[in-house]
């Protein structure tokens, strides 16, 4: 009762300067606000880059060929690097904590059907790929076992290959053909869209899945072979290479780690050449979340430096009404005002404007989604060019609200309330009463 | 008879700028309840010191200060307060109204600080108010009020917690002789139905209108006399004629 009517009377005194409420409240509401938004920011970040991550497969480790330095290539004829079908088998059938591994080949060729080009990325692949990289089958199906032990000449369409090539006819039982090898392939399947993985550190570059044709990797290793000649500007280099990738799948995420050391040793004898690189999502994803709680934590002192200028905000405003008020304080002192009840009234001002500037600012937290969207799609609209300069982690940013940042956000702005009006409020309850009833 | 305050011997010192000021040299009197004293005295005399201690908002260097039973010489900051809210009621010559607060809101200030906020209390306000003539205006601030009626709130509010005294400190200082009239009028009211009061002035008219009159000089007690009820009566009269003839 009596709390509640001193609030009351706090809230009437700080409408006696309403201006000078709000300004102060202003500071609280922007640094509560931003707060929240920073963190949101931070979390959508990286929780965007923590799903790129999870989508590779936690329990996976991939293992790719990388092309070695020109250094180190035989200067005449053509050097054969990376992984070979022998360590694939090896890799199978050695290691047990493996669930299942997959060898793939990719080959960047131009598509054709009818008078239809598109450049795109050939894959060779085994039934498996599909589940391991998230692709839906839109109709048809993807590449079976059997077509893989018959090195049946079928292909899987990504859906742009689809659109691409085949606007007004159904891919399915069509042939598409590689005008380099004079090859064609009997469309099986069409995907649904998947969307691009992003380059995520090491030798995992970003893939984008939207162009490519899936065919048998026994198929593509009886037609076109390990050796990939390329014109360009008028030579014809070449390079052997069996496998570009094989991917495994460990059998519990709790034995990847240690599968990777063993992998990691069984490759050690392309450490001369280079390779050959192992890329571990688990740890991936281990790293990016350690960087984001350091961004978190960046970001969250950029915002406690706000809310401490809101708090240096309220504390100037309060010295001014303290001296302002000396002579209500005289007289509520020699009314029968102890002490403490000049400190608890100055302490109840000061914490009604912080929890005010808290509660608003949770409000304009709240609104942090919709408000990124908006301002993307306004700059969208009137700065394309900035917008398409901008790096894909900023525009494409959501924020994500993080739950603990609301009550943190309001338990810090009353914090500051109670810290920063502490000392106007004692000044304020030190004043002789003689003194302070003289005052004009 | 009981008093409502007693003074004996008291002395108060303090350090103005390096150097002693001896405002109160020994002063001695007692206020039995229901009485009315006047504190006269030319500036220096030490009128101010007297009355800061009467309202305990400042301690004797010694010397007793009792009001009722209880020492004030020997009292904390905080039992200060408490008996200011409880034992004292002021009256200002600046009137001294807090400005956010309406008209009941002023005069339950004084119980507030006992934590006493009920329905009950209220209604003892607005009562007060009506009882100062300001039963009509219970949500006016201070600022939309007369000078007079200021002081009429305050009046109301030093009545509030039952006071042993109301300590009236020129209390008409700043009105006009209509409203020093009125003002004066009602402490005599007041004084008539048994409340204790102490006016300290420098107006020898408001003065005569006590039943006893202090003279301080130099921080001693200079005379402490009677007034007579016909020298009373004479300067009720006198205000009452000087305010009804045209200026």
């Amino acid at each position: 009762m009596l709390w509640l009517r001193t609030i009351k009377l706090g809230v009437k005194s700080l409408w006696l300067h309403p201006m000078r409420s709000l300004l102060t409240v202003l500071g609280i509401f922007i640094g509560v606000a931003s707060v929240i938004w920073l963190l949101a920011i931070s979390e959508g970040i990286s929780k965007a880059a923590q799903e790129q991550i999870a989508s590779l497969g936690a329990d996976t480790i991939m293992i790719r060929s990388v092309k070695p330095p020109s250094e180190k290539l035989n200067p005449q004829g053509v050097t054969p690097y990376g992984l070979t079908r022998a360590e694939f088998e090896r890799l199978q059938t050695t290691i047990p904590t493996v669930k299942s591994a997959i060898p793939i080949r990719e080959i960047r060729r131009q598509f054709q059907y009818k008078s239809r080009n598109l450049d795109g990325r050939l894959v060779g692949c085994t039934p498996e790929y599909m589940e391991i990289t998230s692709l839906v089958v839109d109709r048809g199906h993807f590449i079976t076992d059997a077509e893989n032990f018959r090195r049946d000449t079928n292909c899987v369409l990504a859906a742009k290959v689809a659109e691409r090539l085949f606007p007004y006819e159904d891919p399915i039982g069509k042939r598409v053909s590689i005008p380099e090898h004079s090859d064609s392939y009997t469309v099986v399947g069409v995907l649904k869209h998947r969307n691009a993985s992003a380059a995520i550190g090491g030798s995992l570059e970003a893939q984008d899945f939207s162009s490519d044709i899936y065919i048998p990797i026994k198929t593509l290793q009886q037609r076109i072979g390990d050796t990939i000649m390329t014109r360009a500007g008028g030579f014809m280099t070449g390079e052997v290479i069996e496998l570009n990738q094989i991917t495994l799948r460990v059998r519990s995420i709790g034995e990847v780690k240690q599968t990777a050391s063993v992998i990691e040793s069984a490759m050690s004898s392309h450490s001369a050449l280079e390779d050959v690189a192992v890329v571990v999502p688990l740890e991936l994803l281990e790293q990016a979340r350690t960087t984001r709680l350091m961004f978190m934590v960046f970001m969250g002192l950029v915002a406690a430096i706000s809310l401490l200028v809101g708090g240096i905000g309220i504390m100037n405003i309060m010295l001014a009404t303290v001296t302002e008020r000396t002579r209500e304080i005289g007289i509520r002192r020699a009314l029968g005002a102890r002490r403490d009840d000049i400190v608890r009234q100055f302490l109840v001002e000061t914490s009604v404007l912080s929890v005010i500037g808290g509660i608003t600012g949770i409000l304009a937290g709240l609104f942090c989604r919709p408000a990124i969207v908006l301002l993307r799609e306004l700059v969208e609209h009137y700065y394309p060019e900035t917008m398409a300069s901008l790096p894909e982690v900023v525009r494409n940013v959501t924020p994500t609200i993080v739950p603990e940042s609301i009550p943190i956000a309001f338990g810090i702005s009353l914090l500051v309330g109670i810290v920063f009006g502490l000392y106007p409020a004692i000044r304020a309850a030190q004043m002789n009463p003689i003194e302070a009833l003289r005052h004009e | 008879m009981r008093l409502a305050c007693s003074v004996i011997d008291l002395k108060k010192e303090y350090v103005l700028k390096g150097e002693t000021v001896r405002a109160l040299r020994g002063v001695s009197f007692d206020v039995p309840e229901g009485d009315y004293v006047a504190i006269m005295g030319p500036s220096g005399s030490g009128k101010s010191t007297l009355l800061n201690m009467l309202g305990c908002l400042d301690k004797p260097t010694a010397g007793g200060l009792f009001l009722g039973d209880d020492n004030v010489a020997k009292m904390t900051d905080d039992q200060l307060a408490n008996i200011r809210s409880r034992r004292i009621g002021f009256v200002f010559q600046s009137y001294n109204l807090i400005q956010q607060l309406t008209v009941v809101e002023n005069i339950q200030v004084p119980l507030y600080y006992q934590g006493k906020l009920g329905t009950r209390e209220r209604q003892r306000c607005i009562d007060l108010a009506s009882l100062v003539g300001l039963g009509d205006r219970l949500s006016h601030r201070p600022t939309q009020l007369s000078g007079g009626q200021q002081q009429r709130v305050a009046i109301a509010r030093s009545m509030v917690n039952d006071p042993y005294f109301i300590l009236a400190d020129e209390p008409t200082g700043n009105l006009d002789s209509r409203t020093t009239a009125e003002i004066l009028t009602m402490f005599d009211k007041l004084n008539e139905e048994g409340r204790t009061i102490i006016l300290v002035t420098h107006e020898d008219d408001v003065a005569k209108r006590a039943k006893r009159i202090v003279r301080l000089r130099d921080g001693l007690l200079q005379s402490d006399v009677m007034n007579s009820e016909v020298e009373r009566k004479q300067a009720a009269e006198a205000a009452l004629v000087e305010v009804s003839t045209p200026a």
